[in-house]
C-alpha cells in the first residue's frame, strides 16, 4: 500500500437529485450542488478557500462562479478535459493543497442540457480551432465519433454487438435500485442489441442519457477531513493525459486511459487486480470497454470477453462499475459525466452506496473518465481512492 | 436516398488555401516535411512531427484503404463518416460516398473524390477504387 503521505481527502460529495430542471439557471445549479456538497462534508461556505470548475461553467473561467457563489479564494483553476475534467480536477485540487495553496477546495459542475435540447451530437464548431477545416464539414458529433471506435475494435479484436450490451444490462441492473436514476428498468441483452441504430455499430441503448443536473465535491487537507464526522476517502493516485490522431497515426482502440491508469496505480502503488469497485466513464459501452482494457483489468482487445455474463455486476462480477447506474442509466448532468464517477466512488468507499449494490467492506476504489471524443481527440483522467 | 448530403462549408485558414485552391482542380494534395520527410494529416506549416517550418504541399494520388466507418442511420440522407489511411501512410478523417448502397469494409479500397460544400468549396471524401 502507498507508502508517501496523503495529499488530500475527498470530504464532501454531492450528486443533485434533478434530471430535468427547465426552471433553474445552470448558476443556480452549480450553488445548489457546491451547498449540497459542503453540507455532506460539514463545512462552511467560508472555509472554502479554492474553487475548480471546468470550461462549461458559464462565465470566464470559474469567475463568475465564485461570484456568484460569493466565494473568497486564494486558489483557482479552470482546466477542460471535457467530461473527465472533474476526475482531473480532483487531482489537481489535492496537488494545490499539497503545495499549501488552498486548505479546502469546491469541485463544481452543472447544466441543462436535456432542457436545452443539447444532447452534443451536433458538431460544435469554435472559430479558430485548427482542425475545423478538416472534420467540421463530416459532421463528427459524438455518437458517429465513437461508432468509428467500436467498429474498429470490432474488427481488430471480434468485439461483438453482445458483448456491449453486457456493459449497459450491468448498469441497468445497478439502476434499478436508484430512485433518482432516468432509466431504471432492467434491459436484456435482446433490449440493447434490438434497439434501433444511432450510428453502427451503437445502438440507441448503447448511448449514455441526456439530463440536467450537476454535482459537487469538497477536497480537503488530510487533518481537516479527519477532524469531521465522515469515513476518510484518500486520494492515493492519479494521472491524466492528451491523447489525439498523433499527425495521422490515427490508433482508435486505445484510449489516453493507457497513460493515466498505469500513471495513477503507479502513485498508488496498487495493481488493477486490488481495485474491489471501479466508476468507469460510460459516454457509450464501447467507453467502458476500451478503459477497462487500457487501465489493465484485461488485456487489450479481450475487454469484450471481460465484461460478459455479468462480470461488472455488483454482487455478482468480479468488478463491480457504476453502482448508481452511470451514464447508460442514472444521470449524465451537462454531457460530463466525471463528476458523478467520483460521486459514487466516495459512497462506495463510505459504504452509503444502495445496500443491494454496496461492494462488502469497499476500502479501494477507482474513478477514471474520458472527455472530447474518442473518434478524435480526447483527454483522460484516473483517480485511486481509499478509505482510511 | 434521392436526397443528397448538404456538406458545411469547410472554415478555411491561411495556411489552408493551397489545398483549396488544388482541389477546386481535382487535385488532392498532402503535407510532407522538407526536414524529416515524413508526411502528416491534418496539414500544418509547422512539422507536428520534427517542428521544422519546411513544410511543402506534395501531390497524392488519393488513394487509400478504410480503417473504420460509422453511418448514421437515422438521418435523412444517412452518412457515413470514415477514416480513410492513405498510401502514404497518414489517416484521414472523411466521408464514404457513392458506394451504390453496398456495406463498407474496413480495409476496402478507396479512392478521393471532391464533393461541392454549400459554398462550391470542394470537401475531400472517398469513393471506392
Amino acid at each position: 500500500m502507498p507508502s508517501r503521505p496523503t495529499k488530500a481527502c475527498i470530504v464532501g460529495a454531492f450528486e443533485h437529485p434533478t434530471r430535468k430542471a427547465p426552471d433553474k439557471s445552470v448558476a443556480q445549479l452549480h450553488a445548489e450542488c457546491a451547498a449540497g456538497a459542503l453540507a455532506d462534508a460539514g463545512l462552511d461556505k467560508s472555509q472554502v478557500d479554492g474553487y475548480f470548475c471546468s470550461g462549461d461553467a458559464p462565465g470566464m473561467g470559474p469567475t463568475s462562479m465564485i461570484e456568484y457563489m460569493n466565494l473568497k479564494v486564494r486558489h483557482t483553476e479552470s482546466t477542460d478535459l471535457g467530461g473527465t475534467s472533474y476526475i482531473s480536477l480532483v487531482m489537481h485540487a489535492a496537488d494545490a493543497i499539497a503545495a499549501g495553496r488552498c486548505n479546502v477546495a469546491l469541485i463544481t459542475l452543472a447544466g441543462r442540457p436535456r432542457s436545452e435540447g443539447s444532447s452534443g451530437t451536433a458538431a460544435r464548431v469554435r472559430p479558430g480551432v485548427p482542425e475545423n477545416a478538416w472534420e467540421m464539414p463530416y459532421g463528427m458529433g459524438t455518437v458517429n465519433g465513437y461508432g468509428l471506435v467500436a467498429q474498429r475494435h470490432m474488427h481488430e479484436f471480434g468485439t461483438t454487438l453482445e458483448q456491449l450490451a453486457w456493459i449497459k444490462v450491468a448498469a441497468s441492473h445497478h439502476a434499478q435500485h436508484n430512485p433518482h436514476a432516468m432509466l431504471r428498468d432492467v434491459v436484456t441483452l435482446e433490449d440493447v442489441m434490438n434497439s434501433p441504430v444511432i450510428s453502427d455499430p451503437l445502438r440507441r441503448l448503447d448511448c449514455c442519457v441526456v439530463s440536467d443536473g450537476g454535482g459537487a465535491l469538497v477536497v480537503a487537507r488530510p487533518e481537516i477531513a479527519r477532524s469531521l464526522k465522515r469515513p476518510v476517502v484518500k486520494l492515493i493516485g492519479g494521472g491524466e493525459t492528451v491523447r489525439h490522431g498523433w499527425a495521422g497515426a490515427v490508433d482508435l482502440t486505445t484510449t489516453g486511459t493507457a497513460i493515466s491508469g498505469p500513471t495513477a496505480f503507479a502513485e498508488a502503488g496498487v495493481t488493477p487486480a486490488d481495485i474491489q469497485y471501479a466508476s468507469i466513464y460510460d459516454s457509450f459501452t464501447i467507453t467502458v470497454l476500451l478503459q477497462l482494457e487500457d487501465l489493465g483489468f484485461c488485456k487489450k482487445g479481450e475487454g469484450g470477453r471481460f465484461v460478459a455474463d455479468g462480470n461488472l455486476i455488483s454482487g455478482v462480477g468480479k468488478l463491480p462499475f457504476n453502482t448508481d447506474g452511470g451514464g447508460l442509466c442514472n444521470n449524465h448532468p451537462a454531457n460530463r459525466g466525471g463528476i458523478t464517477k467520483v460521486i459514487e466512488a466516495v459512497r462506495q468507499l463510505r459504504g452509503e452506496a444502495h445496500p443491494k449494490v454496496q461492494v462488502p467492506n469497499c476500502t479501494l476504489a477507482l474513478a477514471t473518465g474520458t472527455g472530447g471524443n474518442l473518434g478524435a481527440r480526447h483527454g483522460s483522467s484516473t483517480i485511486i481512492l481509499e478509505r482510511e | 436516398m434521392s436526397k443528397a448530403h448538404v456538406y458545411p462549408a469547410p472554415p478555411v485558414g491561411p495556411e489552408d488555401t493551397p489545398f483549396f485552391d488544388a482541389a477546386r482542380e481535382g487535385r488532392f494534395l498532402i503535407k510532407r516535411c522538407k526536414d524529416c520527410g515524413q508526411y502528416h494529416w491534418y496539414p500544418r506549416p509547422v512539422c507536428p512531427h520534427c517542428f521544422s517550418s519546411a513544410t511543402e504541399w506534395v501531390p497524392s494520388a488519393g488513394q487509400g484503404v478504410v480503417y473504420s466507418h460509422s453511418t448514421m442511420q437515422r438521418l435523412d440522407p444517412p452518412f457515413t463518416l470514415a477514416y480513410v489511411t492513405l498510401a502514404e501512410g497518414p489517416t484521414m478523417m472523411t466521408h464514404l460516398v457513392d458506394g451504390g448502397g453496398q456495406p463498407w469494409q474496413i480495409g476496402q479500397a478507396v479512392k478521393v473524390v471532391f464533393k461541392a460544400s454549400e459554398d462550391g468549396t470542394p470537401v475531400p471524401c472517398f469513393a471506392p477504387a
